[in-house]
């Protein structure tokens, strides 16, 4: 019953979020015609820099056994957004959720199955090439790039496949170098770097032929903090530098998404969930109370009734056993519903240690959201679980 | 910033930017080609790599030009023990350099694609601007310069160890015969670079299996016209045998009766043959990629 809550709240977001995004470009379709006086529709229409119409994707997976019929796995379940110029845009979901394929099909390395995508008011399937000179891709982990070749002629190698004059190329790779302070690597080759520094190479290849749009996934996954910050804050300098550009960046580390992100969507098996700023995301959730609890371990596995979800006004629960404790992360639909946990965990035999009342996260807006946190790999449901 | 198209965080972030200077490719467009110099730059790009790789690892000089020599050497001495034309011996040499050009087509041709996907380079080549088959034809150019380098360094040691003599008729129709055999052979290794990418993990053993018979077929190491008019014609679909036929005709014009068909007429099939590959490598690969957009297995790495 309860999970058919969550999931009636979780469509009505999802409207509710299409409705901010879609109102977001009236409102400045209206502004416009303000300043101009000239009427709406007559106003000369720049196409987003991204956008997503019903956006369906499957997967045929061959069966494990000889003989065994194909399965087919929906990456994407019919994905409507729609991402403004100027904007850095956050995908965030768990593995498996169908960000790297959304990610793949706007960057014209794969053809939807069904609805549409265009980047730039072109259409992915039929006008790729067009596309093509205008965008950049950058992932995690990455390892292209030739090992026999120094870090700067990797760089010059990929920037002349977006025309760039050889002159030109080799300035702007030494420029980018400087900012992501790898300019003394510049003659190394690059099977010599470390996963960090290969990361930031790969950073300067996906920016230097000046792309009007670029796609991120997963760009600091495996960066040690010191990396990864610079990585970030490379991103926001770039962003910030000129008003053509836009970022779509998919990631599962939520600091991440909050710190970067002007909007982000919520993505899970393939499912928009919810799309607005990550700030309007978490006020939207301040309407409920998130609680942080430190217990004794908690003993016997209960039956179903006997749940801490089942206790009335909890909303969403997670449970993380650490050494000697346990760590409850609860949302409750008010204050009122605490005493009820309480008792509840002290029936179970597990005493409170400490208690904390904060904001509501990224994370918890997640767990809203999906029922459950980022940290879960959903990449083969489906073949293990029913999705 | 187009304030009224973005959110208002964007607005917010663009008023406040770092104070200090920024470098100026933080904000200058890049200017870039487009068209045939695009398609100009991104081959040499391409060919990059192989023919600076060429002098970064010197092992080469050993595996690429010794080894060789040593296989070749082999035949040197069947010849030399039976008493065969010195012209026999020059046989051997040319083609054994000539084994280098296929060695190359085989594991840096047609593979490459493969070993590309597999080290994520595909899909940047594929959503670069760049087209793909610019990119294919880097790779040929480049590997043919790296191997030139190789077999020339095979034909100079093993003519000056084993006491060749070259009696080139005609050094243009020579240049013009190799430049075509160049043409046929690097384009049917463009057209197998698709054919191995959509064979998957199978590249492997499609390039093991396809060494051997062809050093047997294009006759690297006897006058093709010896495995009889049937087999011959047969195995002229790989450029190589009519172009080493005619390229040793040219160079050894004292028994003209080795070779298998005239020289005017192996070239002219050369010819054909180079342009029916180099046609059919830039279709496979248009229909390779399209295919590959839609099932999504040209870029995926797990799948």
């Amino acid at each position: 019953m309860q999970l058919r809550q969550l999931r009636v709240r979780t469509r009505r977001n999802q409207q509710e979020a299409d409705v901010t995004a879609a109102g977001r470009v009236a409102l400045d379709s209206a502004r416009r015609a303000t300043e101009t006086g000239a009427p709406v529709d007559a106003q000369p229409s720049v196409p987003p820099a991204a956008e997503c119409i019903d956006l369906c994707r499957t997967y045929r997976v061959k069966g494990a056994k000889r003989g065994e019929p194909a399965k087919e796995i929906v990456a994407l379940d019919n994905v409507s957004l729609e991402i403004a110029r100027g904007e850095l845009f956050g995908v965030l979901g768990p593995n498996g959720a169908g960000k790297t394929t959304l990610i793949k099909i706007l960057s014209t390395l794969l053809l939807p199955t069904s609805g549409r995508a265009m980047v730039n008011g072109y259409d992915v399937a039929t006008d790729e090439r067009r596309i093509r000179p205008d965008i950049s891709l950058v992932s995690g982990g990455e390892t292209s790039g030739y090992g026999l070749l120094t870090v700067e002629e990797n760089l010059w190698m990929f920037a002349r496949f977006y025309g760039l004059e050889s002159k030109d190329a080799k300035r702007r790779i030494g420029e980018l170098m400087e900012l992501v302070g790898i300019a003394d690597r510049r003659g190394s080759k690059i099977s010599d770097l470390s996963t960090g520094l290969r990361q930031k190479m790969n950073f300067v290849r996906g920016f230097v032929s000046d792309p009007k749009l670029v796609f991120l996934d997963e760009p600091t996954l495996g960066l040690d903090v010191g990396a990864a910050r610079d990585v970030r804050a490379f991103v926001k300098e770039w962003i910030g530098a000129r008003d053509d550009r836009t970022i779509l960046l998919t990631t599962h580390y939520m600091a991440e998404a909050d710190e970067l992100c002007d909007r982000l969507a919520i993505i899970d098996h393939g499912s928009l969930q919810a799309v607005d700023s990550p700030e309007a995301l978490k006020r939207e959730l301040r309407r409920d109370v998130v609680f942080t609890l430190t217990v004794e371990p908690l003993g016997h596995r209960p039956t179903r009734g006997e749940m801490l979800e089942a206790v009335p006004g909890v909303r969403s629960l997670t449970v993380t056993n650490r050494n000697g404790f346990t760590e409850l992360q609860l949302i409750l639909s008010a204050d009122e519903a605490l005493p009820a946990v309480l008792a509840h965990l002290s029936e179970r035999g597990s005493n409170l240690i400490s208690l904390q009342k904060r904001e509501p996260t990224l994370e918890d807006v997640f767990i809203d959201l999906v029922g459950r946190g980022l940290d879960v790999d959903t990449s083969h449901r489906g073949q293990d679980d029913d999705g | 910033m187009t304030a009224s198209h973005a959110p208002d965080a964007v607005v917010e972030r663009a008023v406040s930017v770092t104070t200090r200077p920024r470098a100026s490719v933080m904000t200058e467009p890049a200017a870039k080609l487009d068209g045939a110099r695009l398609f100009w730059v991104t081959m040499w790009a391409r060919a990059y790599p192989r023919m600076v790789g060429a002098y970064r690892e010197r092992s080469w000089m050993v595996f690429d030009t010794i080894l060789p020599l040593l296989g070749v050497a082999a035949y040197v001495f069947v010849y030399r023990a039976i008493d065969a034309p010195q012209d026999y011996i020059g046989f051997v040499i040319v083609g054994g350099a000539m084994t280098a050009f296929w060695l190359n087509v085989l594991w840096g041709m047609a593979s490459q694609l493969y070993w590309d996907k597999d080290a994520g380079n595909l899909e940047l080549y594929i959503a670069s601007p760049g087209p793909l088959m610019a990119i294919l034809l880097g790779m040929a150019v480049g590997g043919l310069v790296m191997t030139g380098t190789r077999a020339t360094a095979i034909i100079v040691l093993g003519s000056w160890l084993f006491d060749v003599n070259y009696s080139a008729g005609s050094l243009v129709l020579l240049v013009v015969t190799f430049a075509a055999t160049m043409a046929a052979l690097y384009g049917m290794g463009m057209l197998f670079a698709s054919v191995f990418l959509a064979a998957g993990r199978e590249a492997w053993h499609l390039s093991n299996m396809l060494q051997e018979p062809v050093y047997l077929a294009s006759g690297f190491y006897f006058p093709v016209k010896a495995l009889g008019v049937a087999v011959a014609t047969f195995v002229s679909v790989i450029p190589l045998t009519l172009g080493l036929d005619a390229m040793r005709q040219l160079l050894f014009t004292d028994d003209p009766n080795l070779g298998f068909l005239p020289v005017a007429t192996e070239l002219a099939i050369i010819t054909v043959l180079a342009a029916v590959f180099l046609v059919a490598a830039y279709y496979m690969l248009d229909r390779l990629e399209q295919r590959g957009r839609r099932n999504g297995r040209l870029t995926e790495r797990r799948r």
